[in-house]
């Protein structure tokens, strides 16, 4: 009686099932935890931090971000323009919001400001946008844990 | 006659070549790997400032409770003052708003009612202001709610460069 071996150079392949149950896995959790709305999150920006600030429960209506860097400069739509420069932008967002049936004293100016950026310049923005009739403004802050304030 | 199919002819299973797809799965746990990135959670201070002398002036509103900031050439900053007396830390000021407006909160609460005024130097750092405001407009209690004190800011005119 002869006997044959069935298998003769075939190499044995390893299950993979499981890794790629884990790398599913993986990318779905990366995929869950990507932020889409970094769109007006500038890496030029250090907000100053503070134990209250705590996102808003409901979006803000026709927000409009004003993003100041340490060397008074306004980032708007991604470019880095000088304060007096920012006349021309705010006067054609007030055009663009009365085009759209709505008030500029109904619409958020939503200010991030660097933690280094000097007040009167921030005071200055503001002062701008008041003059073109925004009322509204949100200082935007990062969350921080609460921590005891002053250590000896 | 009976005619048997060999092994040869028939396949046990169709094999799937996997290497293809193991290869795009990597490369797109790679990409989001790399495009991870940890986001601090952002918040606001809503505060409502008309432009001065528009809108009705608020007549039930109490004369707001002046701080002065005062910095140096750097932006650092050098002092506190509240209604002209000088304080030493922010917490400081904030036991001072808390002696005034209490711990009553709600409708027609002293807190509701008091407005505060942020006279700052020119040249002061942001970051001193927006710790102002949070003793100023609340604290958290150790369970972790947020307790809101002075809700209505404004600030100073700005002063001059230099």
């Amino acid at each position: 009686m002869k006997f044959r071996r069935k298998s003769q150079g075939e190499s044995p392949e390893p299950d993979m099932t499981p890794m790629i149950d884990m790398v599913f896995q993986l990318i779905a959790f990366f995929m869950v935890l990507l932020n889409f709305g970094e769109g007006e999150i500038d890496a030029r920006i250090k907000l100053p931090s503070s134990e209250l600030a705590k996102p808003p429960e409901a979006p803000l209506i026709s927000p409009l971000v004003l993003q100041l860097t340490e060397d008074d400069k306004v980032i708007f739509s991604g470019e880095p323009i000088a304060i007096p420069a920012l006349e021309r932008p705010l006067a054609t967002e007030v055009r663009m919001l009365e085009l759209n049936g709505q008030k500029a004293s109904e619409a958020t100016v939503v200010l991030r400001a660097d933690e280094d950026a000097k007040t009167g310049v921030v005071q200055e923005v503001i002062r701008m946008c008041q003059d073109k009739g925004f009322e509204k403004f949100a200082l935007r802050a990062k969350q921080e844990l609460e921590q005891p304030e002053e250590l000896n | 006659m009976k005619i048997r199919r060999t092994a040869s002819n028939v396949p046990d299973r169709v094999d799937i070549t996997m290497t293809p797809m193991i290869d795009i799965v990597f490369l797109l746990l790679i990409f989001f790997l790399f495009s991870f990135k940890i986001v601090a959670v952002e918040g606001d201070f809503n505060i409502r400032m008309p432009a001065p002398g528009a809108g009705t002036p608020d007549l039930e509103a109490q004369l707001p409770i002046k701080v002065r900031l005062t910095a140096d050439a750097e932006g650092n900053l050098t002092g506190i003052q509240m209604a002209d007396r000088p304080l030493a830390s922010f917490s400081d000021l904030h036991e001072q708003v808390m002696s005034i407006v209490g711990t009553d909160a709600g409708p027609n609460s002293a807190a509701e009612n008091t407005e505060a005024e942020l006279d700052c130097d020119y040249n002061l750092k942001y970051q001193y202001v927006i710790q102002a405001i949070t003793a100023i407009s609340g604290y958290v209690t150790p369970d972790g709610h947020i307790v809101k004190l002075i809700q209505k800011i404004k600030f100073a005119p700005p002063k001059n460069p230099g």
